[in-house]
């Protein structure tokens, strides 16, 4: 029999709907704005205890939520609007205090039984929730310098404590280490002994302006790997400044050799997100100078063995100038509360070599003040003359000055600070100063929540009304196949939203856009098919034959048009970078998904309504 | 309901003079802009800051610009954007400073002046050597595409259509930016991703001319090629224009309604669009016609090898 399909091909295009329907549906209930409050140390528990205290906290202070629950991640408050959400973070994360993590976050609203079958609803992309999106570059230039700076103090001891003479050794302008000697003898010796101790380097014999040089350079492998090794500290460094700040869904990936993406989604406030991310620092923890004026130094007469520094609120302070440890030397530093008085205060963690510096110190100098700086490098890129030029900054500013209350070594406690959120600040700039490489913002992104909320609200209306301009378009062209064409259009729409659901693929705008697109070219395949059938008709077929002669001829026409597009958009989507990627996914899928829904999707309803019986006229 | 009542016969490759004249009037306009007025590059390709803010009352551009003259950033280019309660603001990348820390001070700057009535809605920051690149990497993807659909069409086809359908992208994206040009709408990351979206879209409307000129010149016993064509022109007409409509019904919708930060993006499509209907019917076909395109040539493979070596023949 004509035009219909056998039994099993209509139940599997059932079964499709079915699913597809099924995945789409979390998508309209859409999210709750949520906290989600987890322990970030060990000491910090999190129980039944924990989510009875937090729902006293937001009832006693009146604000509504719509549901609290404790999960294997953590206690999840969901509630009705932003602003509670964002009332409620600041009220939890004052009550719990340092030991625990509360972030915003989006948590699907869809009921328990659709969450048990995984369907989720899309995850939405930074432009559609607000969030910063930062790309950095580590600075593999100060990397390489660094990792030179080491080999010179390395290089020193080895030829010292073998007792090779050498003139001067220091790092060479272009790379690598120079050094010096009086005459070929003692630079052969060195030579064997660098060879025999330090095998991986490249050693080169120089003779220029009547003396004898040594160019010690990293081999080519030992080069990628110490570039490698900057790119994944800063990654791991940066991932716990990010746990930080609080963001439910962090994003820390490497992009390519030099790069570092962060998306902080939901993140309001970007300009502590920055100062905490953007730089790299370095410590010093120094003896202020109480015995000369600091007046005095302002003019200009700065004692010797000191050095003039600044506070953050501005005021001058003088320091020594020998260094009792830097950042290097710190293993941990975490903000708490003092037990005795409950102020804010926090606890620090040297390695053994800072202990016992710290120890030597701190023993001769009880009662007197101690100060940390803070040094900042900051690289910047700027154009001069078209050509991009790297300068670093330093910063360098007193972050903290403090009595020596007794002798310490390996821990001890900073207190006297004014809140806890200076105390929370302080343990981070201090962790942060363990961070060597320097690393620059080169791209940031952020959207507010507000804007984020707007460009939902458009992109869903203008998906709405463009689809029903196609509908109404559609329905007055052909009429029953106009319909019929509509089903498969709608039909699109659901298995586009459930494969990209299914994949928890990002939504982002230009995503909808690819949407949007989809559903005006979705119907070209209907289009094509019914100009056929009309044409068929035309040349005197009979309807039966019409149909059948319409979906064969027009499919490779719609195959061919389709691949095409499809190239273009595999282009689109291997050259794009973030947003442009979600426009080329939905608009991939949705190539798909149409060519499935116009071609056996309407070919099924059509043979439901027209197969089988005898035909006058079709209705198109 | 149907847009001609029966067959058409409109002699389009009658007026291919007319229309090639009028394409390139359009593609030499198009390029004189480009040399004199060049495109108005976004942020994503020149790097520079733009910081979008949303203030509760409508705002005079001139007090947001004292306040930005007074932050030390007097020369910000300062527009409405979308309603006059938004305001776009934008910070060229200067000698000198380049930094990232740029849209906190105008925002404080800007906080400062009016305390709660102000909020930020969006910054982009991009660094000169990403903006590099991306014109590299936008430029390779453009000429990627190209290439992809040029191999596509030569192996499912043959090479002289190849060169018609690339003939045809080429044209329409000269035109699009060069309108893009002409009037210096921003030319931005997602301008170039809705010009990807052209090539897709134009060449769709291509290769549909194209399927349907083949199956004529294995079909049609009689006929010189020029009226083959025309004849799968008019008849693939009216699914052409229906396409067109219901594409540009949608874009219409997201030129509305999707708000001011895609307008650029519908703004390609719609043109793309239009320009894209139009050279598929009169790019594409008048140039696989004028390289002397036979009905030998479209003969399924085993007839096409007999008569290859006559074709070949000038």
């Amino acid at each position: 029999m004509t035009n219909q399909y056998p039994l099993w091909k209509n139940l599997l295009i059932l079964c499709v709907v079915i699913v597809g329907a099924l995945y789409a549906l979390p998508n309209l209930y859409g999210n709750d704005p949520s906290l989600q409050i987890s322990p970030n140390r060990d000491t910090a528990v999190l129980d039944k205890q924990t989510e009875t205290r937090i729902a006293d906290l937001l009832a006693n202070k009146g604000i509504a939520y719509k549901n609290i629950e404790t999960m294997k991640q953590g206690v999840l408050v969901r509630f009705n609007d932003v602003n509670a959400q964002l009332t409620a973070k600041d009220l939890v994360s004052d009550d719990l205090g340092d030991g625990y993590t509360v972030a915003l976050n989006l948590y699907p609203a869809a009921p328990a039984w659709l969450t048990a079958l995984n369907a989720a609803p899309m995850y939405l992309g930074l432009d559609l929730r607000g969030g910063v999106h930062f790309l950095m570059e580590v600075d593999m230039n100060a990397a390489m310098r660094q990792s030179d700076d080491r080999y010179v103090g390395e290089l020193r001891t080895l030829l010292r404590s073998n007792k090779v003479r050498y003139l001067t050794i220091a790092r060479h302008k272009s790379g690598g280490v120079d050094v010096k000697f009086r005459d070929n003898t003692e630079r052969a010796k060195a030579l064997l002994l660098i060879g025999k101790e330090l095998p991986r380097l490249v050693r080169e014999e120089e003779d220029r302006n009547n003396a004898f040089y040594l160019r010690v350079t990293l081999s080519e492998q030992e080069a990628r790997e110490t570039k490698e090794f900057a790119l994944q500290q800063n990654i791991t460094t940066l991932r716990n400044r990010v746990n930080e700040l609080g963001v439910a869904e962090p994003i820390i990936q490497r992009q390519g050799l030099d790069r570092i993406i962060v998306q902080l989604p939901g993140i309001q406030d970007t300009a502590r997100a920055k100062d905490i991310l953007g730089a790299t620092a370095t410590l010093e923890y120094r003896m202020a100078d109480s015995e000369h004026d600091v007046e005095q130094a302002l003019q200009g007469r700065v004692p010797a063995g000191s050095r003039l520094y600044y506070e953050r609120n501005g005021s001058p302070i003088l320091l020594k100038k020998d260094i009792i440890i830097t950042g290097a030397n710190i293993v941990d530093a975490a903000s708490g509360i003092d037990q005795q008085s409950g102020s804010p205060m926090v606890h620090v963690t040297l390695d053994s070599k800072g202990a016992k510096k710290m120890a030597r110190n701190t023993r001769e100098n009880v009662g007197k003040p101690m100060a940390v700086v803070f040094i900042e490098n900051k690289v910047e890129t700027r154009k001069v003359n078209g050509e991009l030029v790297k300068t670093s900054r330093k910063i360098e500013e007193v972050i903290s000055v403090a009595n020596i209350r007794e002798e310490f070594s390996k821990r001890f406690q900073t207190t006297g600070l004014d809140s806890f959120e200076e105390a929370r600040d302080l343990a981070l700039l201090l962790r942060a100063g363990a961070l060597s490489t320097p690393i620059e913002i080169v791209e940031e992104r952020t959207v507010g929540p507000s804007l984020g909320q707007d460009n939902i609200d458009m992109g869903f209306r203008s998906v709405v009304i463009g689809f029903i301009f196609v509908l109404l378009f559609m329905a007055v062209w052909y009429r029953v196949f106009g319909l019929v064409a509509n089903i498969a259009l709608a039909l699109n729409l659901v298995l586009l939203v459930a494969v990209l659901s299914m994949l928890q693929a990002t939504l982002t705008l230009p995503g909808i856009a690819g949407i949007v697109l989809t559903v005006g070219m979705a119907v070209d395949a209907n289009v094509l098919i019914f100009e056929r059938i009309r044409e068929e008709i035309r040349n005197g077929n009979t309807p039966q034959a019409s149909i059948a002669a319409g979906y064969d001829k027009a499919f490779s026409t719609i195959a061919d048009a389709n691949i095409t597009t499809l190239i273009a958009a595999l282009v689109l989507y291997g050259f794009g970078t973030g947003p442009i990627k979600g426009f080329a996914i939905t608009l991939s899928i949705g190539i798909l998904c149409s060519m499935f829904t116009a071609i056996v999707g309407t070919r099924a309803i059509i043979n439901l309504v027209y197969g089988g019986r005898k035909l006058e006229k079709l209705a198109i | 309901m149907q847009l001609f009542s029966s067959k058409t016969n409109i002699d389009f490759l009658g007026k291919r003079r007319i229309a090639m004249v009028i394409s390139l009037l359009l593609i030499a306009i198009s390029v004189v802009s480009f040399f004199t007025r060049g495109l108005n590059l976004g942020i994503d390709f020149t790097g520079g800051t733009i910081i979008e803010v949303g203030y509760q009352q409508p705002v005079e551009l001139g007090g947001v610009r004292e306040v930005l003259k007074e932050s030390g950033y007097g020369d910000a280019i300062i527009q409405h954007f979308g309603t006059a309660k938004d305001v776009l603001i934008r910070i060229p990348p200067r000698e000198g400073v380049a930094s990232a820390e740029l849209s906190s001070s105008v925002l404080k700057g800007l906080h400062r002046a009016n305390p709660d009535g102000v909020e930020m809605r969006r910054v982009e920051f991009v660094g000169p050597q990403v903006g590099d690149e991306l014109t590299e990497d936008g430029g390779l993807a453009v000429l990627w595409a190209l290439f992809g659909i040029l191999i596509y069409v030569a192996f499912r086809f043959e090479w002289r259509f190849a060169v018609g359908s690339v003939a045809a992208l080429i044209h329409d994206v000269i035109i699009t930016m060069g309108i893009f040009s002409l009037f210096q709408l921003e030319f931005d990351l997602s301008v170039l991703a809705a010009i990807l979206a052209v090539i897709g879209y134009s060449l769709n409307d291509t290769i549909v001319v194209f399927d349907r000129i083949r199956e004529n010149f294995r079909k049609m016993r009689k006929g010189t090629p020029t009226v083959i064509t025309n004849t799968a022109l008019n008849q693939m007409l009216s699914r052409t224009l229906i396409t067109s409509m219901t594409t540009l019904l949608v874009l219409l919708a997201l030129f509305f309604l999707g708000g001011a930060v895609i307008h650029g993006f519908s703004t390609a499509l719609i043109i793309g669009i239009v320009v894209g209907t139009y050279s598929s019917i009169y790019i594409a076909s008048t140039t696989v016609l004028a390289l002397g395109v036979s009905k030998a040539d479209m003969m399924p493979m085993q007839v096409k090898k007999e008569g290859q070596d006559l074709d070949s023949i000038p």
